[in-house]
């Protein structure tokens, strides 16, 4: 067998590799079938990246539906909550060029909102619970409502269908737990007085 | 010789520690009022256990710690709870919280202080639960709660225990000062809290060289005890956990884990001592040793001041000269922060309160670029790569910074002493961390929130479905029920015919009805009669025999008027014939004859030829019979009509012969039968409606009707022995007669603008497409 193999090189080469590409063929075959990724993974990255507001500020109805409608070729850069941050992690995610945040669909805003219910002004009408995208909102028909705070995602929803208005989106206070160091200046940023041209190139900055 | 090893990076700043050391560790006057922040440790605030207006005492529990990672804070003095409000922190934010304040009353009364002279027999279960009433935190800085500490889990046995007197920031001199005051204190508290974590086999105390006294004391206090007392060369940060781990055992602390994980405790000297006083003389930690340094201060020395005490007074006992100070420091110079205002009180951790001149400590210079000189890099304790941090926080690029560690990164702040260029490098990393820790929070946040916006939005789609399914059960149902009305009075036909029989079967319906009413009246009627008879009969009362006859007569009255209704009732034709009637009525009344004619002939088509002959038969006798019966009567009047109308019968006699042989020929299954529905309407049409239309206007001729349907039936006898071509050569020469009358007759009515427009129409095209199939049929033939 062996003496024939090494009489016919190029026959035992064709066989070394037919049995070689069998070999792997069967591995990858049954890789395929037994390690089969289900879903769209990268609708499952997209959605960990936005900020699960839920508020539909991009158009669709939460944050999975834009996550699938980006998989599906959409613009990334309708996500006001998530603002230019996430905008940016998507743009690395996908090996885009990241573009600015659409104003179209709403303006970043600063602070973080939640909702906050004037109880005495409640009338009990549940339509803001209906609203609420993340069940943020307790209370029963005739019964006044309430907002869970921190369950709050401060999406906004919940305002417009209020017929007595007394829903106010409240700018979340910082405290002593939440604090967080701030980043300095750049250097370049700042007017500095070391030399004399620092002046001049101080006052122009 | 304790063998020591070495911490890599690390930097000598300028010690000054000898400016605090001059005088010896007093007390100062009690302050007017007392801050107690509710949250001066990490974890949980406390909770307020006294009302405002409520007496304290000195030692008094106030704020109960709330959950495991939190601690209970207790009076410094007697005195009144004036307030529980919020303050400013000691914190860099300077934000307000939430404080209890305290008037005190100057008196500094204090609570019985249980003392407990055999502490070391109690179970450690019992010793943590005291440490942790107490409310001791760890006193270097960091204020962890020691009773968590004082907890290790039971698979992470602690073999080295290690006391912190280091003290290696500049300027800071309050655990020196300890040392040398209570070295005995402190021995006591470390064997105390290896005692509770289990005795380990090593108990050191680590005491950097630039400490002289104090490594003297502690040694001489230790003598004779299993614990070692070891000095090692001054270098900044050695004091931090890590470090000091690093240092005394040469192990390392994995990242992302504590020093439990490798089998060692860390605890401050002035925490152990606060251990001590509490098990040994019950009392809770209300005061600790505190630097007071400073150049813009006229006295620079420790003290030893109750918790609560604000920093101005301390400020104001030292001859503080605000014109001097470049800024106020809480905690040293490397990790310290600038408080922005003095009204802040001195907590657990409050281990010097720096008063710099400008001359001592400037204000930072200006940042320039940077210029990689690597400095950082070799000064950094922890080994990480700052300059490579710097530029990632810079951009904010917080993959790459946790992939480089930042949260290995101690915040010592060497990198920002060596930095040539005046980089405040901590304070980026600083900010770094504070957003990748809020940036976790908002993770768990938005993930929680997909979780709940998912719940909901298969919650609404299960409701949906229900609905949706209640709803095809509704639909459901729904149909059943109109089916079950449908099948009741028979299915519907689309068109006129079958609508205008429709609308004539109820009527036949109800005439039946009616014909079964009317015969149970009758009958009821005369046997109500009869009863009434024979009460009459059997009544032998005048009066009642009068009631009775009245009563007789009025039911003879009613059965006469039964019998005369059914008597009319039943002079009305056969239902079928009824419908037939009503349907040519219908058409008649519409002056429509080709209509007529079709919904005749459709009518006819619909029943089995065999029922149309003898329904055709029954007619005739029906008519048979009145003509007899008019005979009769002509002959009874001697009328001269007396032989047509002889005739007549003669002919309607052969009719019904002819018929009752048809009907019999019918009936055995023959191959001519076939053809005999298309047949049919041709030869049949005109026949039963004959009468109602032709015969009603001549009564006096009734002849010419049954000479019609004599007519019809010898060419229906004629057709049935032809061959079939020839059947329908003749079937598409009539039919395209009746189409030309009909076209004829639609162009009158469209001319005269009639408003059975559309039924001549459709009789037109209906008679059209009979015409075409019979064509069809003739061509297949042929």
């Amino acid at each position: 067998m062996i003496q024939f193999l090494l009489d016919n090189p190029f026959l035992s080469a064709l066989v070394a590799l037919v049995s070689l590409a069998v070999t792997f063929g069967a591995v990858l075959g049954y890789a395929a079938v037994q390690f089969k990724v289900e879903g769209d993974p990268i609708v499952e990255q997209l959605d960990a990246l936005l900020p699960q507001t839920q508020c539909g500020q991009c158009g669709y109805p939460g944050c999975r539906p834009y996550a699938q409608a980006i998989a599906d070729g959409d613009a990334i850069n309708k996500c006001p909550p998530g603002g230019q941050a996430t905008i940016n992690t998507i743009a690395d995610l996908l090996d885009v060029e990241a573009p600015t945040l659409d104003e179209e669909h709403g303006e970043e805003s600063e602070v973080k909102k939640v909702a906050y219910i004037r109880e005495d002004e409640c009338i009990g009408c549940t339509k803001c619970i209906q609203a609420c995208p993340v069940d943020a909102i307790l209370g029963a028909a005739k019964q006044m409502h309430t907002v869970i705070a921190s369950e709050c995602t401060g999406c906004d929803l919940c305002v417009e269908p209020c017929p007595v208005d007394c829903i106010d989106m409240l700018p979340v206070e910082s405290t002593v737990s939440d604090w967080k160091w701030h980043k300095p200046e750049p250097y370049y940023q700042r007017a500095s007085n070391i030399i004399a041209s620092d002046k001049t190139s101080g006052a122009a900055a | 010789m304790t063998k020591i090893w070495t911490i890599p990076g690390g930097v000598h700043p300028e010690e000054r520690k000898e400016q605090s050391l001059q005088l010896p560790l007093a007390e100062i006057a009690l302050p007017k009022e007392l801050v107690f922040p509710l949250s001066q440790h990490i974890g949980a605030p406390a909770d307020p256990v006294v009302k405002v207006g409520e007496r304290v005492l000195g030692g008094q529990l106030i704020a109960a710690a709330h959950g495991i990672f939190s601690a209970a804070i207790h009076a410094s003095t007697s005195g009144t709870v004036s307030a529980i409000e919020e303050r400013p922190l000691p914190h860099p934010s300077s934000m307000p919280g939430e404080c209890i304040v305290i008037e005190a009353d100057g008196e500094d009364e204090h609570i019985a202080y249980q003392a407990c002279e055999d502490y070391m027999q109690l179970s450690k279960a019992e010793m943590v639960k005291r440490v942790r009433a107490a409310g001791i935190t760890g006193l270097g800085g960091a204020s962890f709660p020691t009773a968590v500490k004082l907890n290790p889990k039971s698979n992470q046995p602690v073999d080295t225990f290690i006391l912190n007197g280091t003290e290696c920031e500049p300027y800071i001199t309050a655990d020196d000062m300890l040392m040398q005051t209570r070295a005995a204190d402190v021995v006591l508290g470390a064997e105390l809290l290896a005692h509770i974590l289990g005795d380990p086999e090593r108990v050191v105390i680590g005491i950097e060289d630039n400490k002289p006294k104090a490594i003297a004391a502690v040694t001489e206090a230790a003598k004779g005890k299993a614990i070692e007392v070891v000095s090692f060369p001054t270098k900044y940060p050695s004091g931090g956990e890590k470090q000091l781990i690093q240092i005394l055992t040469g192990r390392e602390v994995p990242s992302r884990k504590l020093p439990a994980d490798i089998g060692v405790v860390v605890q401050n000297v002035g925490t152990a001592v606060a251990a001590y006083e509490a098990l040994r003389f019950g009392k809770p930690l209300i005061q600790r040793i505190t630097t007071v340094v400073g150049e813009a201060l006229d006295t620079q020395r420790n003290i030893l001041v109750r918790l609560g005490t604000p920093v101005a007074h301390i400020l104001a006992e030292h001859g503080f000269q605000a014109k001097r100070a470049s800024r106020l420091v809480m905690g040293g110079p490397m990790m310290g922060f600038a408080l922005d205002t003095p009204d802040v009180p001195v907590v657990k951790s409050t281990n010097c309160i720096l008063a710099p001149s400008k001359t001592e400590l400037p204000p930072a210079a200006p940042a320039q670029a940077c210029i990689r000189c690597g400095m950082c890099a070799e000064a950094c304790p922890a080994s990480l790569l700052p300059q490579q941090l710097y530029w990632y926080a810079q951009a904010e690029d917080f993959d790459r910074l946790k992939a480089h560690n930042i949260g290995d990164c101690i915040e010592c702040g060497a990198c920002s002493f060596v930095c040539p260029s005046n980089i405040p490098l901590v304070q980026y990393y600083r900010a770094a961390k504070g957003t990748l820790r809020q940036m976790d929070i908002e993770r768990q946040k938005s993930d929680r929130s997909r979780q709940r916006f998912e719940f909901r939005q298969e919650r609404i789609a299960r409701a949906e479905a229900e609905k949706e399914a209640k709803r095809l059960a509704r639909k459901k149902a729904a149909e059943k029920a109109r089916q079950q009305q449908a099948d009741k009075p028979g299915a519907a036909k689309a068109d006129v015919v079958s609508a205008a029989l429709a609308s004539a079967k109820p009527k036949a319906i109800s005439a039946e009805d009616e014909l079964a009413k009317l015969q149970r009246a009758v009958a009821s009627a005369q046997n109500r009669l009869e009863k009434l008879q024979q009460k009459h009969d059997e009544s032998e009362d005048a009066a009642q025999r009068d009631k009775f006859s009245a009563q007789l007569k009025q039911a003879a009255l009613r059965l006469q008027e039964a019998q005369a209704k059914l008597d009319a009732r039943q002079a009305i034709p056969a239902p079928a014939e009824a419908v037939a009637g009503v349907a040519a009525s219908a058409t008649t009344d519409a002056n429509d004859p080709v209509a007529a004619a079709i919904a005749r002939a459709q009518a006819k088509m619909s029943m089995p030829p065999a029922e149309k002959l003898q329904a055709n038969i029954d007619s005739l006798q029906q008519r048979l019979a009145k003509a007899e019966a008019k005979l009769a009567a002509a002959r009874a009047n001697d009328g001269d009509t007396v032989a047509a109308l002889q005739a007549g019968v003669d002919k309607m006699n052969e009719k019904i012969a002819a018929a009752k042989q048809e009907l019999a020929a019918l009936a055995a299954p023959t191959a001519a039968t076939k053809p005999e529905p298309a047949a049919r309407p041709t030869a049949a049409a005109p026949s039963p409606a004959v009468p109602p239309v032709k015969a009603a206007p001549k009564p006096e001729k009734p002849d010419a009707a049954s000479v019609a349907i004599a007519k019809a039936q010898q060419r229906a006898a004629a057709l049935a022995s032809m061959a079939p071509r020839d059947k329908l050569h003749q079937q598409v020469k009539s039919l395209e007669g009746r189409l030309e009358k009909a076209l004829e007759r639609l162009a009158k009515a469209e001319a005269d603008n009639d408003d059975n427009l559309d039924a001549f129409r459709t009789g037109v095209e209906k008679t059209r497409a009979r015409l075409q199939q019979a064509r069809a049929e003739l061509e297949s033939e042929q």
